[in-house]
């Protein structure tokens, strides 16, 4: 007879490192991300010039050690512009996903629990907006709003933004939670005599967090290049605040043969901060849902 | 005034070497040159917009027109000849006999008259943006086919100018009394051209009239304008060779892209537009409606480094004062420094914009700037008002509208502060001062101020006939409106037209509406 000897209790992987050796994409995806916050965060102290001091001295500069990215038709520098770019790009990006996400969850989630007829109507009504290409959605919203600058943010192209990102994260919420509502636990709730409320709030949504949040970040990218697109059109943020997409736009298209500068670095910034949130959102769904887990 | 001579010198040298180059006029050929956008119908005495003039212009003959060899000076169109009376009150003009219209109908004094007296009183139904200009005429004689006589009930000295202006159409009386709406929807004048087609949106043609009056002319068998809208489109069209001209403008970029492209295929004219941006504040809104608040404003901007910096990337150019500098009644440059915000020392005048505001009890001023969103020269002149506000502790939101809302809140009032413009047709200063009298007199005027001396002043200049007293009463007028500062001007803009370089005849002027008729113009082989 042998005694069995408990092995000794290994640790639990740190939930970080574990993403980061499983999606090492999705982590050098994070460090970018990161990397964008930190220089939102801290730009006046990373940029070596002013964002909106012009220059006519320096006209059209390449880049060089004192203009990194060159400078504008304005002279204005176009590193200095970028970095403070970032800023725009996430606050209006990270809001409107944010805005959009949550109300969409929210919307699925009560479809999901209550089902029936509620589910009917609010689901066609979603197909309907879903069959406008969410660019032709946002600039119908943002021309319909006007602007509203509140602490420097237009919230009213936060909000045309946000709206085309309901639907979709709707659709995606109530499929989770119409498996949701029929786990045990939720009957239990019911069988306890607790609130609708109470139930889809304490129950549901916990329950369907992890597709929020994959939601969530993959939405970034879109809102971060549904601003960028706005911008161009001229909807968008306007002159002189740095932003991606109003570097792109209007002067830029004049003067993109002799300072090509000009437009190759916003449209870098743009495609590399897409290409990370998509990435991070692919890498958080795949390490997330128990499906891609085989 | 040295800018100002060498602005001069340098448009009569270019066209000096441009007829030095070559000299004899080649007939043939069909001249292919784009407009913007169509025209919305045909009435030129209906309109002010150039695309109508540029479009409809060559198919019709005016009383009289700017001579471009001496601009502003003026020469006669269908008029031979003519005399003003001493007391200013009597204009008697001689017409060239035998000039027809396209019907083959002659034109006799009848028709000018039956023009003049659309515009100045136009028949229910009938649109005229002349009226105002024509009401000083008290009556219209015409004592034989050719002769034509027009009484004043004041002097007017602009008057010779406004017989000039090319919106002056001269209709078929016998059209005009079957229907005075005939030229909307149709066009039959006696100009060098004859109306062949036109496709909304896409082309409208002209054919040489054999029967036009000046003989020789014109050295064009046709002529055919492309309607393009984008500008990147019509810089494509004429890098491929399917339009030879454009009549407005280009920016500094696109000559840069047409010369490296076209080499010596491209040619260039400039010179000083009639055309600048007017910072407009909202008298009726505070703290705008005290005057210290609007000098500050003013004063704060360094018009001279933005003269030398966006001439680089901007189609804006000359630093100047109400009038377009360069023009007869322009300020020199020594008027001009002494006038407040257009002094050489930023430092001390950004010194005293603080002490305006701080004297106002005005710190911590925030506004919205409205601006035009157009990128050129709209978009960065307003960075740059921005720019500099900031430089005194103003805080400025720039607000960029399209078109059609932009003219909406500035007509409507709805605004702090407007970027707007100001493009002067003619050049005498009852025609270019009017915006700046009291809004109750000039609708012009979106800044809703109310100065009766800048009325009186104004009031005496449209009756002074001498020239060294006018010149005195439009300093004056401009020292007043600079010193409310209810309208400053900001900078005037520079026009550059391209064109194929076998266009011959063509001659540069200040404004983007005069010498489109295209009598003179003829293509080298």
């Amino acid at each position: 007879m042998t005694l069995a000897v408990p092995a000794p209790a290994r640790a639990r992987p740190n939930a970080l490192w574990s993403f980061i050796s499983a999606q090492p994409l999705g982590a050098v995806s994070l460090l970018f991300i990161l990397g964008m916050v930190f220089a939102s965060l801290f730009a006046i102290w990373i940029v070596p010039h002013d964002p909106l001091k012009l220059d006519f001295a320096e006209i059209l500069a390449p880049p060089s050690r004192s203009y990194p990215f060159g400078t504008d038709n304005l002279g204005r520098c176009v590193f200095s512009r970028v970095v403070f770019g970032a800023r725009t790009a996430l606050v209006i990006g990270i809001l409107a996903s944010l805005v959009g996400s949550t109300i969409g969850g929210l919307i699925g989630v009560v479809q999901g629990y209550f089902g029936g007829r509620l589910d009917f109507y609010v689901s066609r009504f979603i197909d309907i907006l879903l069959s406008f290409p969410i660019i032709v959605l946002a600039l119908v919203v943002v021309a319909m709003l006007g602007k509203k600058i509140v602490l420097g943010v237009d919230m009213n192209l936060v909000v045309a933004i946000a709206i085309p990102i309901i639907p979709k994260v709707a659709r995606v919420v109530r499929s989770a939670s119409l498996s949701v509502r029929e786990m045990p636990y939720v009957d239990a709730a019911r069988a306890s005599g607790f609130s609708h409320q109470r139930i889809v709030l304490r129950h549901m949504v916990p329950n369907v967090f992890a597709p929020f949040i994959i939601m969530f970040t993959a939405f970034v990218a879109q809102a971060i290049l549904l601003e960028a697109s706005l911008s161009f059109l001229g909807l968008g943020v306007t002159e002189p605040t740095p932003a991606w997409g109003l570097m792109l736009a209007g002067n830029a298209a004049d003067f993109y043969r002799e300072a090509p500068w000009m437009i190759i670095f916003p449209g870098l910034a743009i495609s590399l901060s897409v290409f990370a949130f998509n990435l991070f959102g692919d890498a958080l769904r795949d390490h997330l849902d128990p499906r891609f887990k085989v | 005034m040295i800018r100002s001579v060498a602005i001069g010198l340098a448009i009569v040298l270019g066209a000096g070497m441009a007829s030095a180059q070559t000299t004899t006029p080649t007939r043939g050929g069909t001249l292919d040159f784009a407009v913007v956008s169509d025209p919305p119908n045909y009435d030129c005495h209906a309109h002010e917009t150039y695309v109508v003039v540029q479009s409809v212009g060559p198919f019709y003959s005016t009383l009289l027109k700017f001579d471009h060899s001496r601009y502003p000076e003026v020469k006669g169109d269908l008029a031979r000849s003519w005399t003003v009376s001493a007391d200013g009150l009597t204009y008697s003009f001689q017409l060239n006999p035998d000039v027809k219209f396209h019907d083959g109908s002659p034109l006799t004094s009848a028709d000018v008259k039956a023009t003049y007296d659309r515009m100045r009183n136009p028949p229910q139904g009938v649109i005229s943006l002349r009226q105002a200009t024509f009401a000083d005429i008290a009556s219209i004689d015409t004592p034989s086919p050719t002769d034509i006589v027009f009484k004043l009930s004041s002097p007017n000295p602009s008057m010779l100018q406004n017989f000039a202006s090319p919106y002056n159409c001269v209709y078929s009386a016998a059209k005009l009394k079957d229907d005075p709406r005939f030229p909307l929807q149709n066009i039959m004048g006696s100009g060098a051209f004859r109306f062949v087609e036109h496709v909304r949106g896409s082309h409208l043609v002209g054919q040489r009239f054999d029967g036009y009056f000046v003989k020789d002319r014109p050295y064009l068998d046709g002529f055919r304008i492309a309607y393009i809208p984008q500008p990147s489109a019509m810089l494509n069209a004429m890098q491929g060779g399917q339009i030879k001209a454009e009549f407005r403008t280009i920016g500094p970029a696109d000559k840069a892209r047409l010369e490296q492209a076209m080499g010596n295929r491209i040619k260039f004219q400039e010179a000083t537009w009639s055309t600048g941006l007017i910072v407009a504040f909202n008298t009726e809104k505070a703290p705008f409606n005290d005057p210290r608040v609007r000098r500050a404003l003013s004063l704060a901007l360094d018009r001279n480094a933005a003269s030398a910096g966006l001439r680089r990337t901007s189609i804006l150019r000359e630093v100047g004062g109400l009038v377009r500098p360069g023009a007869p009644f322009a300020a020199s440059a020594t008027e001009l420094a002494a006038l407040p915000g257009f002094g050489r020392d930023i430092n001390a005048a950004r010194a005293e914009a603080r002490r305006l505001l701080a004297e106002a009890g005005v710190s911590n001023l925030k506004f919205a700037l409205v601006n035009r969103a157009v990128a050129q020269p709209y978009t960065p002149a307003g960075i740059f008002l921005v720019d500099q506000w900031r430089q005194i502790g103003v805080e400025v939101e720039h607000r960029q509208l399209e078109t059609s809302p932009y003219v909406q809140a500035v007509r409507a009032g709805n605004f702090d502060v407007a970027l707007d413009f100001q493009n002067q047709v003619l050049e005498d200063p009852t025609y270019t001062l009017l915006r700046y009298i009291s809004s109750d007199k000039s609708p012009e005027n979106p800044s809703k101020l109310v100065d009766r001396e800048l009325d009186g002043l104004y009031e005496k200049l449209v009756r002074e006939t001498n020239v060294a007293a006018r010149t005195a009463l439009i300093r004056a007028f401009e020292a007043r409106v600079m010193d409310n500062a209810a309208q400053v001007p900001f900078l005037w803009w520079n026009r550059l037209v391209a064109m194929d370089a076998r266009v011959n005849g063509w001659a540069m002027s200040p404004s983007h509406v005069h010498g489109q008729d295209l009598v003179d113009v003829w293509l080298a082989p």
